[in-house]
């Protein structure tokens, strides 16, 4: 009874708030937009680099005929010194760092550059010579790349040492960038939903301050007073939250795993399933900042 | 039932406190007048049994207890023992008669069936059977205070707290809800009224107590009240 009491009052409550409860709605709704935005950025930037950080490698390059690097003064690399490069790659003392080291032959070189620009004119002006060779050097840790840089970048032979993790660095600050910004949105945007919550409840509480002091006087519980107003901002805000998902899932289902995963197929995108880990989250952030600013809202406007 | 322990209010330190060591006991099933010109300090008497407002000094006992030492959490259950009806009913204008009485129960968490069963019977204690689905607007002023009476004692408590209940009626619907509390306190509920219609108070030559300007300066068990020859007078 006393829940179908608390129901009652929460509906009439709705009805008669009608606007305000929709701007919490869609305040809401926006600010947790962005969080889950900045949320599934973070996820693509994992996503990407457990896939990446598996597959980059350090290419040491060795000196061709036109190499320009002062290591490569004496010419193109001769035997003895490739011998020698991948000997201390190979050592006890680079062991710790290094995990696999594979050499690349020109030939090869040349047999993926073939595949990789399949499409394009350039394949067939390009010969073996004017590639260079390299090991490829997978690391037991990606993050440990100057080891190898330092030293080798001024060993005879060796043309020059590349970090292909470098170019997933500067993707990956961007998209940190873009996250920091959705959150900055996000967090201005979910101030404006708790004032808005606050001023909502303010307002829902002296329309029917005339039912409340009756609760009061006939000894009514703090809780059964209250909850009307709490639930009041909480369901909106948790209506905004559901909004926010199903925004979020429909741009990742369509957007994401739709349009761009064909564009890109070699990307590993986050699916639509990741935004409904993120959901339970969003909405419970809404939910909570609700309920914290109507319950503070009560305490100034409502006695009890 | 209530006790009031040399009890002193003050609301701010610059004017002479409302209450002003008052002693005073109400037994169970008593009716008691509580008779003065206004700002006497009836209405702050009935603030603090219903522990609205914290005594300055003193201490105030309602059915045993000392109101000071109930948390907060309890003060709900403290006031579901005493009923109060205003000079303004106090009607929530959008509900009949009947859900006007049975929010009081509903709010308290009363099931279905108490409730149909108990508003029918309360409503007609206070005479306004047949006059379950009529909104306040349509009833008469008296009939719109049973309606507050009806519903300050549908919970059964022990205590009725009346502050000026006829401040707004004719003096014959007045003697209508004279009646109507006459009935409740036979009925063994403990009925305190704030009021200055001398009228009233000398027809049900009742226990009176008079305050003045915070004191109690006459108990009687059977008083009269000549209120409105004093206030010329002053």
């Amino acid at each position: 009874m006393r829940f179908a009491f608390v129901l009652g009052e929460l509906g009439s409550g709705l009805r008669r708030n009608l606007a305000m409860v929709i701007s919490i709605v869609l305040v809401t709704f926006i600010s947790l937009t962005f969080v889950g935005a900045a949320g599934l950025l973070q996820l693509q930037i994992n996503q990407m680099k457990g896939y990446w950080y598996d597959r980059v490698q350090v290419a040491v390059f060795l000196c061709v005929d036109n190499s320009t690097s002062p290591s490569c003064a004496a010419g193109p690399v001769s035997d003895e010194q490739r011998d020698d490069i991948q000997a201390i790659l190979e050592s006890d003392s680079f062991s710790e760092y290094v995990s696999t080291v594979e050499y690349e032959s020109q030939e090869e070189a040349l047999g993926h550059f073939q595949d990789q620009f399949a499409n394009s004119p350039i394949v067939d002006s390009v010969t073996a010579d004017q590639l260079p060779e390299s090991f490829r050097v997978n690391l037991v840790d990606p993050e440990k790349y100057e080891v190898i840089n330092e030293a080798f970048s001024s060993t005879p032979g060796v043309d020059v040492v590349s970090d292909q993790r470098e170019l997933l660095e500067r993707l990956f600050t961007y998209m940190n960038v873009a996250s920091a910004i959705a959150l900055t949105i996000a967090g201005v945007m979910l101030l404006c939903a708790v004032l808005l919550v606050a001023t909502t409840i303010r307002l829902s509480a002296f329309s029917r301050r005339r039912e409340t002091g009756i609760m009061r006087l006939v000894g009514a519980s703090k809780a059964v007073i209250q909850l009307p107003f709490v639930l009041e901002g909480v369901i909106a805000a948790v209506v905004g939250g559901l909004l926010a998902t199903g925004t979020l899932w429909a741009v990742a289902h369509f957007a994401l795993n739709g349009v761009l995963a064909e564009m890109y197929p070699e990307t590993a995108f986050i699916s639509s399933t990741e935004v409904l880990l993120l959901a339970p989250l969003l909405i419970l952030l809404g939910g909570v900042l609700a309920g914290v600013s109507s319950l503070l809202t009560l305490r100034r406007y409502l006695r009890v | 039932m209530i006790r009031f322990d040399t009890v002193t209010k003050v609301y701010d330190n610059n004017s002479r406190p409302a209450l002003d060591a008052v002693s005073l006991e109400v037994d169970r099933g008593e009716f008691v007048f509580l008779v003065g010109a206004s700002g006497s300090g009836k209405s702050t008497f009935i603030r603090l049994v219903l522990k609205e407002d914290r005594v300055s000094r003193g201490a105030v006992y309602v059915a045993g207890q000392n109101v000071a030492n109930i948390p907060s959490w309890r003060v709900p259950k403290l006031r579901r023992g005493i009923g109060v009806v205003f000079q303004d009913f106090r009607l929530l204008p959008n509900k009949t008669v009947f859900a006007n009485v049975a929010f009081a129960m509903q709010v308290i968490g009363k099931s279905r069936a108490v409730i149909r069963e108990t508003v029918p019977d309360v409503l007609q204690t206070v005479g306004l059977e047949g006059k379950n689905n009529r909104m306040p607007h349509e009833l008469s002023g008296g009939e719109q205070q049973r309606v507050a009476i009806a519903r300050a004692i549908v919970n059964r408590p022990g205590i009725l707290l009346a502050d000026e209940p006829t401040g707004n009626l004719d003096p014959t619907t007045s003697m209508g809800i004279m009646k109507v509390l006459d009935r409740i306190n036979s009925n063994g509920t403990t009925v305190v009224m704030a009021t200055h219609d001398d009228d009233i108070v000398n027809t049900m030559r009742k226990r009176v107590v008079e305050l003045r300007n915070g004191s109690v300066v006459r108990d009687d068990a059977q008083g009269i009240y000549i209120g409105e020859t004093e206030v010329s007078a002053q």
